[in-house]
Order: C-alpha cells, then sequence, then structure tokens
C-alpha cells in the first residue's frame, strides 16, 4: 500500500518531474512578446515580462490542473462513479453562481470573501448532487453523469438568467470559460490553496480510497462515513470554487486525468492523487500552450482548447476500454 | 461473545425480523440457514452495525454495537456483506491490505504485512495479489474480499454467504479454514449459507430463521432432521447420514 509512495523518488516520477520542468520552461518562452533566451541574457526587462505574467500564469495552469485533477479524483471516489467530475456534477455551476451572488450582494467584497461564497455555494450545490446520486440504481453507472449534466445546465442557466438581468453576464462568462490570459503576479495566487487542498486529499489517500468501497465497507473497517464524505465534499468545492474564481471552469481535466491515472495504476489514492495531479497540470499547461501558438499572435481560451482535447482523451478513454475489453 | 436481544426490524413497511433474541458465546462456527427473505442477512448486519438498531440491543463481546465508537467495533468484528467492491480498480493485495485499516489507520506495519501476506497465502489469491478486482472473477473477487475480512484479524467474523460464486473445493477450503480459525484461535464465526451440508458438515450449531422468526437452533445433528427442516423450508427433506454427518439430499 506504502512501497511506491513517494513517485517523486521512482524512476517514472523523476521523468514525470523533469517532462513538467521542460514544459514549465516552454510556457515560460512562448507568448507575443519575445522572451528568448538570448534576450534574457541582456535585457533585464524580460525578467520583469517572467515574473510579471509568463510565471504566474504558468504557475496557475499548473496548480489549476493539478487541482482539477485531483478534485475529479476525488469527486469519483465520492459518487463511486468514473464519469463524474466538478463541469459535471453542477459544483462548478454552484460556485460561478455562488461568486454572482456575493457580486450582486457584496460588491465591495475583496475576492478572498468572494471566494468562500463561491465555495459555500459549490459546497451546498454539490451535497444536492450527490444526495440524489446516490439513489439512482447503481447498475446504471451512466445515470449519474447525464443527471449531473442536466443538474449543472440548470444551475447555470439560472445564474445566468440572474446574472442578464443584473447586467453581469461579462463576468460571468469569465467564471464559466477558463483562461489563462489575464492572470498576472498578484492576481492568482489564491490558487495556492487549491495546492493545499490536493495536500489534504493525499493526507487522507487512505480513507478516502476506503470511502470509494462504500458505505457499508467503510463501516465495517470502523471509518466515520459521514465526516469523510465531508473532507471530500469540501476539497471538490474549495478546489472548484478558487479555479472558478481565479481563471474560470475548465472542463474534463477532472474527468480524464483520473481516468487515465487509475487505468494505469488504479484506484489508491496513496499512488492516484500524486499522478492525476501531474497529469492534470501537463494537461492544462499543453492545452494553454496550443491555445497560445494556434492562432499566434491571437488567443485561444484554455477552456475551448481543452474542450476539444478533452473530449477527444476520453472518447478514446471510454471506446480503448471496451476494445481492450 | 454476541447477544442478541428482543431484536425487531422494518424495511419500510414490511418486518423483516420479529423479536429476535440469541446468545453465541465465544468461539466455534454457527450458520444462519433458512429460505430468501428470511431476515438472515438483516440480523447479521445488524450484529455488524451496518443497520441502524430499531428496536431491542446488540452486544459484541459486551460492547453495545450501537453505541460503541466505530474504531473500537472494527478491531472486534469484521464483516463480509454479499456485494462489495465490484467496480473497484484496487490490486488484490491493497485491498486486503485495507482490511488492516482499523489497526495501521493507513501506513502498514510489518506485522500488518505479515498479516496480508497470510490471508492471500490461506484464501489462495497470491497468485492474483498484483491483479486489479475489477478484472477479476467472481469466484476470485469473493475469496479476495474474504481474505480481507480475515486480514482485519478481528475475535468475530460474520460471513454473509461467503461460499457465493466459489467452486466446490474453493467452497470446502474456505469451510475448512473457518474451522480452523474457531478451533485455534476461539474465533466466533457467524456465517449464513445456503448450502445447507457445508453448515452439517464444518458448524458447531445451526440457528434457523423464516419468516423473521428463530424457528429451530441447535446442534446440526439435532436440527437437521425431515420435521425440522419442514418447517424451516416448508416441506420435508430427505436427510441420509455419512459417517455419522447429517446429508441433506435437497436436490433430488
Amino acid at each position: 500500500m506504502t512501497a511506491l509512495a513517494a513517485p517523486r523518488l521512482s524512476r517514472p516520477g523523476l521523468a514525470a518531474g523533469a517532462a513538467l520542468v521542460l514544459l514549465a520552461t516552454l510556457s515560460l518562452l512562448v507568448g507575443v512578446i519575445d522572451v528568448s533566451p538570448a534576450r534574457l541574457m541582456r535585457d533585464p526587462e524580460a525578467w520583469e515580462l517572467i515574473f510579471a505574467s509568463r510565471l504566474p500564469r504558468t504557475l496557475a495552469a499548473i496548480l489549476a490542473g493539478a487541482g482539477l485533477g485531483v478534485a475529479g479524483l476525488v469527486m469519483q471516489a465520492l459518487s463511486r462513479n468514473r464519469f463524474v467530475e466538478s463541469t459535471t456534477a453542477g459544483t462548478d455551476q454552484s460556485a460561478a453562481a455562488g461568486v454572482l451572488l456575493m457580486t450582486i450582494l457584496f460588491p465591495a467584497a475583496a475576492l478572498p470573501v468572494k471566494t468562500l461564497g463561491a465555495a459555500a455555494a459549490a459546497l451546498a450545490g454539490t451535497s444536492v448532487f450527490l444526495a440524489i446520486a446516490q439513489r439512482l440504481p447503481p447498475s446504471q453507472p451512466y445515470l449519474v453523469p447525464l443527471f449531473g449534466l442536466i443538474y449543472g445546465s440548470v444551475i447555470g442557466s439560472a445564474a445566468l438568467f440572474v446574472a442578464w438581468q443584473t447586467d453581469l453576464v461579462q463576468y460571468f462568462a469569465v467564471w464559466t470559460r477558463g483562461e489563462f490570459s489575464g492572470v498576472l503576479r498578484g492576481r492568482y495566487e489564491l490558487l495556492w490553496i487549491s495546492a493545499v487542498m490536493v495536500g489534504v486529499a493525499w493526507w487522507a489517500a487512505d480513507r478516502l480510497t476506503i470511502l470509494s468501497l462504500g458505505r457499508d465497507v467503510s463501516t465495517g473497517l470502523g471509518l466515520d462515513y459521514a465526516a469523510m464524505m465531508r473532507l471530500g465534499l469540501v476539497i471538490v468545492s474549495v478546489i472548484s470554487a478558487l479555479t472558478v474564481v481565479v481563471v474560470g471552469a475548465v472542463p474534463f481535466v477532472g474527468l480524464v486525468a483520473p481516468n487515465l491515472v487509475t487505468r494505469l495504476i488504479g484506484d489508491d489514492l496513496r499512488h492516484a492523487a500524486p499522478w492525476t495531479a501531474f497529469v492534470g497540470a501537463s494537461l492544462t499547461l499543453v492545452c494553454d500552450l496550443i491555445g497560445r501558438v494556434i492562432r499566434f499572435p491571437y488567443e485561444i481560451p484554455v477552456g475551448v482548447v481543452m474542450g476539444v482535447v478533452g473530449a477527444l482523451l476520453f472518447l478514446w478513454l471510454l471506446f480503448g476500454r471496451r476494445a481492450r475489453g | 461473545m454476541i447477544l442478541v436481544e428482543n431484536v425487531s426490524h422494518a424495511h419500510g413497511p414490511n418486518r423483516v425480523l420479529h423479536d429476535v433474541s440469541l446468545a453465541i458465546p465465544r468461539g466455534g462456527v454457527t450458520a444462519l440457514i433458512g429460505p430468501n427473505g428470511a431476515g438472515k442477512s438483516t440480523l447479521l448486519s445488524l450484529i455488524g452495525r451496518l443497520l441502524p438498531l430499531q428496536a431491542g440491543r446488540i452486544h459484541v463481546d459486551g460492547l453495545p454495537v450501537d453505541a460503541t465508537p466505530g474504531r473500537e467495533l472494527a478491531k472486534r468484528l469484521a464483516i463480509l456483506r454479499q456485494d462489495g467492491a465490484v467496480a473497484s480498480r484496487l490490486r488484490v493485495r491493497e485491498l486486503v491490505g485495507f482490511g488492516r485499516f482499523p489497526h495501521s489507520r493507513g501506513r502498514l506495519t510489518a506485522e500488518d504485512r505479515a498479516h496480508v501476506e497470510r490471508a492471500l497465502a490461506a484464501f489462495d489469491v497470491m497468485g492474483l495479489a498484483d491483479r486489479f478486482v475489477d478484472t477479476l472473477s467472481g469466484g476470485q473477487r469473493q475469496r479476495a474480499l474474504i481474505a480481507m475480512a480475515f486480514a482485519q484479524d478481528t475475535p468475530v467474523l460474520l460471513l454473509d454467504e461467503p461460499l457465493n460464486n466459489l467452486d466446490m473445493l474453493h467452497a470446502r477450503e474456505l469451510m475448512r479454514r473457518l474451522r480452523a480459525s474457531a478451533d485455534a484461535e476461539a474465533k466466533t464465526i457467524v456465517a449464513v449459507l445456503h448450502d445447507i451440508n457445508h453448515a452439517a458438515a464444518y458448524a458447531d450449531r445451526i440457528i434457523a430463521l423464516r419468516e423473521g422468526r428463530v424457528v429451530a437452533d441447535g446442534a446440526p445433528c439435532d436440527l437437521l432432521t425431515p420435521e425440522t427442516l419442514s418447517v424451516v423450508f416448508g416441506q420435508p427433506l430427505r436427510v441420509e447420514r455419512i459417517d455419522g454427518t447429517p446429508v441433506v439430499l435437497h436436490h433430488l
């Protein structure tokens, strides 16, 4: 259970770390303003650009991607369904509705306060989703994400209506469509809390894995099922709220990263959580890079790129599974 | 020691158990038998605190199951249900390792690992130890789940239809293991069994339920008679004796 507990020390772990460093370096160098290594040698202004914009953007992509991946993994353990993530469980839509309400009711509130409101709304929305999802027949696993999609759309539409009435549609679009181009120093640091949540998930990995075996097994092993469920919900809701508020919702990361990882190394969160964080971060970084170069010098939001890349990966996961039996 | 006093239970409008009382002393194998819907699984789940107690009292080793912390009980009783971990992508060794959770709370010690390896060997799943549970056949998965319950290493073991999906040789091997643990380690084992002949050959005591009531309770030799079986199952069954052990010819 713990032999491979620290993938950083294993050989695949080192390779993964090297890959992420490589991607991050690329991300620092790619953009409208030329920041080649040669220019960095002689121009201090280039360094300023790196620290003010490129590095925050790169870190935001890594933090958001890692967080969303792990949030998806935890969500799948809570719901005991592999096709659930924060965009298909009403979590992101609830978070967006929450920050919208905070903006209407307390327009002067600071960003952390609004984020707290978003997290509370995400918690409430996801709790309702799980309460209903547990009543769906377990013999029909596809019903759960289907229900989640409809449920999320209902919340999203209601919130959009409110945004329309209050002239906040533009803001609402920012929260519901992930984009890293606006990320600057001083405007992404809240995302570090997402990293803390990933740490909490790793700390509670054994208990979350037992939770994924169901209520009876959890109770039989002496786990406080309800308390563990609450902890999982808090992890998912906080990560979702932070991502929605800081960069906007990014779809598919929470679906594709955990499914890729658990397919290969299994459901034990002790191993799966660090790898899911890595895959989520890399995937998000790659999609952001694609969005930056595909229509250079214009940018395509990461949410859009991820929609295409993630959907393709997900289809491959679905049908690849069947082909291999 | 398991003490059940005046337990009644209802699933919605259906009364499943009616005022059941029984005492199961420490050590030995007890088989719960009875037709489908007799309340066997409900009784086992209530003893294993997987269902909330509605009426009556249940004590395990003197501890009330509804008021003792879950962690405390998990060191005293392990329960195997009929439908665990079907779609889980855990390796068999990881799954069995989680059976040690009540003792280790996560990180496995060398002693925990020894328990895991023993359980893997005892139920013939050593060769499957690195396979994912969702790739196993029904019988292999059943053995992995039983190994997990055994790894929990509790004085009381509750098994709901442990012979499910097992071929006859693995079924016999499991019953021998249960017998051996009861004899050598004084474990208290209560199992819901549908194969009445395994109960006859390996149990010390058979408790028969019908429509939520205990209708017969005693040693296999005394209990397995055409008359008693007729009371339990509603029709007389032929019983022969081979080497002193009753054999119910239910298929003839």
